[in-house]
């Protein structure tokens, strides 16, 4: 099937077979490998990408099913050349350890700041709630998300 | 020693040992830049998978191919039989015992790779690889140890040459008869039988390799995802026969280890193979079923912990006897000389003169592993065995568990101090980490809360563990893996600008290496942390070390950063002492400069000295500034620390929520201490994990249940409970900057703490066990039985 996507901003048009699972557009056709996999039954999460702003487990869609829509991967995180609150603040806060999650909490963490500026641990606990890690206890990822909202509301009142 | 604060002797433009500098590779991993096993891309690149073995226990009849080798896209469809003609269908594993790359006469898992197929592309080699046809007669499954080493029990190994059972290994350490007398004359033995569940390391980041043999060079270049790159080159030299020149492992970013990525995993072997014959790359990525029902399994131990105690309230000794569940395969990634890994260790943090540990371990049908799952060697089984029987102990004589346990414990004038099983305790104070932690938690109070609480109906509980961890293998004398002396290594090379580069034989997965290793030469060179490198996972570009498992990175190759660091300030001081016309033994080190004692003016720095080296070295000295060391430890070192849980059980559903986690680390000095807790808030998740939900678990056919991620629970951010972190400093006297590691203290020492709080909480009701993971149900069931009881 022929569908036209638009990654990050950039449109791309491939012929590929409809059973083609989205994360494996994005990583070898798009040739984007921020977007990882690590488990076949979207539990993990590290697959998660945005698509027209909402989360959503790229294992768990096919290609032909993103046909016309937007997907933002890490790669389209940052914003006129310059790291993104969330990026920036995932490394003050040591908000990650062998980074193989990163990509998918940052992702999550700006939709969830979008939607809601003010988030509260335990939302930003329940956002992040399909995405595992196995390297920090969640604990400076958390921090890293509350500190990026922080930045984010700050940005948008001065 | 006792317990000292640290503080940074650099200042933060230096950024040596004690600064929280930020993470150098996090500027990578945040803008989706990491480089994984997974996104290597080469040209040309077949993709691989495997066919797996769907029972657990069965002869293979026939194999037959033909359909998958029909399909538009495969290219070679590869079997044992195949490999067996390269003498590669068996390969040895990292505990000299034998296994199936692929399997040729029998399987002995559910899940056992039995062929794969090389392909185009990834979905054709899926589908190929179920269009294989294996005729099977099925034979008894055996599921548990206890089965296994029954007189009738079918042999698994059969394989093997003078087999007769299917006893793996039997080991033992300690004085037995003294241990004996000990129990004879004492006024109480309490006992523990416990089942340290089998568990799984998945990290988020499954195995995988791209295996690019050039046939016209015979050069290997094998990138894949381990934690031990030299130690694997040299067992690909050993498996394959290649010359170990041509091997080039390049272990590229790691998504998290934790033990998965130690061993060599029959994948790997027939990847490189298939690269070999066909003079294509090949691409192998586990799926996360595979990597759960096929790789790295961890614990699986059934524990009979036995302590004798006298009515006052000391330990007189302790007896374990301790019978492991191997799988089909002995492939424990251990010192070679102790077949239960350092699980002797488990006379813990107390003082006692005897104790005797039996250890037996039996086949069964099912993965291979006994990796040390975020631990050195089966030291979080021992860890866990002593704390739940100190906590009992307690129980049984009246006393609370903290009184009972700072009546036990070494006492800091008593280091080194050389345990009943052989162990020499580097350094500890038990006591200043245990108040600290009760101080934090409000001890007392808590107590008092808990009492007030049982009146009203409602079942609160207080769990401590002080743990005593063994890290850092070797020294080489007495540890070492397939002959393999387990010392580490750093080379560094420090540039005529005065920028260097650091090389080393472990490999980080999440550990910050490239930013703690650089603040290792900052503190012993004075060069800015951020002017120096960190390459590893490279066999070409570093010198030979055993890898990143067990805490060693920090012990071993740490310290070997630090004395090549010192090595090279020593031949700076002759440089110096050329550049400043004066006697070397005039000169006087401070933080990167060398300077005439009494004339601070005078200095040089580190700097100009390094310039020198190459542009205008003292004559009769080697130009340059590089060197390498390889470091062989003195003795292992012993990171401790107090961890206190409070949790509320609910009477109605058996759920147990915690309500705090205070956790009291000593690790010794620090490198980075922002580096430092984030590893132990990992570390205290997956003690978590394993207390609460993770378990592998298998059907009486030897299905395994536990093979994905739906049904093989991992903690999400939702059910992992916050931590209160504290810390004690007690420097390890024979490290060279007193560090003693810390990447698995909280997994060590959290999963009993967890435990003890929930049984603490129905201890009054008379439940004294419950196995991990201690789930709603078997909380309630172990109420049920109390209060029927």
């Amino acid at each position: 099937m022929n569908i036209t996507l638009t990654v990050n901003g950039g449109e791309h048009t491939a012929d590929v077979e409809p059973r083609r699972l989205l994360v494996d557009f994005l990583r070898s056709t798009v040739g984007l490998k921020g977007t990882h996999i690590g488990c076949d039954t979207t539990s993990c999460g590290v697959c998660t990408v945005l698509v027209d702003g909402t989360p959503v487990k790229s294992c768990t869609m096919f290609a032909v099913q993103a046909n016309g829509r937007s997907i933002t991967t890490v790669e389209g995180l940052k914003q006129n050349g310059d790291l993104s609150a969330i990026q920036k603040a995932f490394k003050e806060e040591h908000g990650l350890q062998c980074g193989f999650c990163t990509p998918a909490m940052m992702l999550v963490g700006t939709a969830l700041i979008e939607e809601n500026p003010d988030p509260s641990e335990d939302q930003i606990r329940w956002a992040i709630s399909g995405n595992l890690c196995r390297c920090t206890g969640y604990i400076n990822i958390v921090k890293a998300i509350m500190a990026a909202a922080e930045t984010t509301r700050e940005g948008a009142s001065s | 020693m006792t317990a000292t604060e640290h503080r940074p002797h650099t200042p933060p433009e230096i950024g040596g040992l004690g600064h929280s500098r930020k993470r150098v590779e996090d500027a990578r991993f945040i803008e989706g830049r990491g480089n994984y096993v997974d996104d290597i891309e080469l040209p040309g690149m077949l993709h691989m998978a495997i066919h797996r073995s769907p029972v657990a226990h069965a002869r293979i009849l026939s194999i037959d191919t033909s359909e998958a080798e029909a399909v538009e896209g495969v290219v070679a469809v590869v079997t044992g039989e195949f490999l067996a003609g390269y003498n590669l269908a068996w390969m040895p594993t990292l505990s000299g015992d034998t296994q199936a790359v692929l399997a040729t006469d029998k399987v002995r898992f559910q899940g056992q790779e039995v062929a794969a197929v090389i392909a185009t592309d990834r979905y054709v080699a899926e589908d190929a690889a179920r269009m294989i046809h294996v005729d099977y007669e099925e034979l008894e499954p055996i599921v548990n140890p206890q089965r296994s080493l029954e007189d009738d029990a079918p042999l698994i190994r059969d394989d093997k040459e003078d087999v007769e059972s299917n006893l793996c290994y039997e080991w033992d350490s300690g004085d037995k008869d003294g241990t004996d007398a000990a129990f004879a004359g004492a006024d109480k033995i309490v006992t523990l039988q416990t089942h340290y569940p089998r568990s799984h390391p998945s990290p988020l980041e499954t195995c995988g390799v791209v295996a690019d043999v050039n046939p016209a060079t015979s050069q290997a270049t094998i990138y894949m995802t381990s934690q031990a790159p030299h130690a694997h080159r040299t067992v690909f030299a050993l498996v394959a026969g290649l010359p170990e020149q041509n091997i080039r492992i390049v272990s590229p970013d790691i998504g998290g280890g934790f033990g998965n990525k130690v061993p060599v995993y029959p994948g790997y072997v027939v990847a490189t193979a298939a690269s070999l014959v066909i003079g294509k790359p090949v691409k192998w990525m586990e799926t996360r079923t595979e990597n759960l029902i096929s790789t790295g399994f961890a614990r699986d131990y059934y524990m009979k912990g036995e302590l004798a105690v006298s009515n006052e309230g000391k330990i007189l000794g302790l007896r374990v006897d301790m019978l492991s569940d191997q799988g089909a395969f002995y492939a424990d990634a251990q010192p070679t000389k102790f077949r239960a890994g350092l699980f002797h260790i488990v006379t813990g943090s107390y003082d006692y003169p005897v104790a005797h540990v039996a250890t037996r371990g039996a086949y069964t049908n099912k993965a291979p592993g006994g990796v040390a799952y975020r631990c050195s060697f089966r030291v979080t089984e021992a860890s866990y065995l002593i704390e739940r029987l100190v906590q009992n102990a307690a129980y049984e004589l009246g006393m609370d568990p903290a009184e009972f346990r700072l009546k036990n414990f070494i006492q800091p004038d008593q280091f080194p101090y050389h345990s009943p099983t052989g162990f020499v305790y580097d350094s500890g104070d038990y006591e200043a980490a245990l108040r600290k932690a009760m101080g934090m938690v409000g001890y007392d109070q808590i107590q008092a809360e808990k009492e007030q609480a049982r009146k009203e109906g409602k079942l609160v509980g207080i769990g401590i563990a002080s743990f005593t961890e063994v890290v850092g293998a070797g020294h080489g004398e007495d540890y070492d893996i397939l002959g393999l002396k387990m010392f580490d290594s750093a080379e560094l090379r420090v540039h005529p600008t005065g920028k260097a580069i650091l090389k080393l034989g472990v490999r980080s997965q999440g550990q910050g290496h490239e930013t703690t290793f650089a603040q290792i030469v900052a503190e012993e060179l004075g060069i800015p942390a951020d002017d120096i490198k960190i390459v590893e996972g490279d066999t070409d570009n570093t010198p030979y070390g055993l890898g990143t498992y067990a805490s060693r990175s920090t012990p071993v190759a740490g310290a070997a950063t630090a004395v090549i660091s010192r090595k090279l300030r020593e031949k700076g001081k002759k440089i110096a002492a050329h550049l400043l016309e004066a006697s070397e033994e005039d000169l006087t080190w401070d933080n990167g400069k060398f300077h005439v004692a009494g004339d601070p003016e005078s200095a040089v720095t580190i700097q100009d000295v390094a310039f020198a080296a190459y542009t205008n070295p003292p004559p009769g000295l080697e130009p340059g500034l590089e060197g390498v060391h390889y470091y062989d430890p003195p003795n292992m070192t012993y990171p401790f620390g107090s961890y206190i849980v409070v949790v509320d059980v609910d009477p109605e559903s058996g759920q147990w929520k915690v309500r705090r986690m205070v956790a009291v680390d000593d690790c010794g000095v620090k490198i980075n201490p922002m580096i430092v807790e984030g590893q132990i808030h990992g570390g205290l998740a997956e003690g978590y994990a394993m207390s609460s939900m993770q378990y592998i678990t298998f059907d009486e056919s030897g299905n395994c249940i536990g093979s994905n991620f739906m049904d093989y629970l991992i903690p999400t951010a939702w059910e992992t409970p916050r931590f209160e972190l504290g810390e004690t400093v007690t420097p390890s006297p024979h490290h060279p900057f007193g560090a003693k590691g810390v990447g698995e203290s909280a997994t060590v020492g959290s999963p009993a703490a967890y435990v003890n709080a929930v049984i603490d909480a129905l201890q009054h009701l008379g439940v004294t066990n419950i196995d991990m993971p201690v789930s709603p149900d078997r909380v309630w069931a172990a109420m049920e039985k109390a209060n029927s009881g």
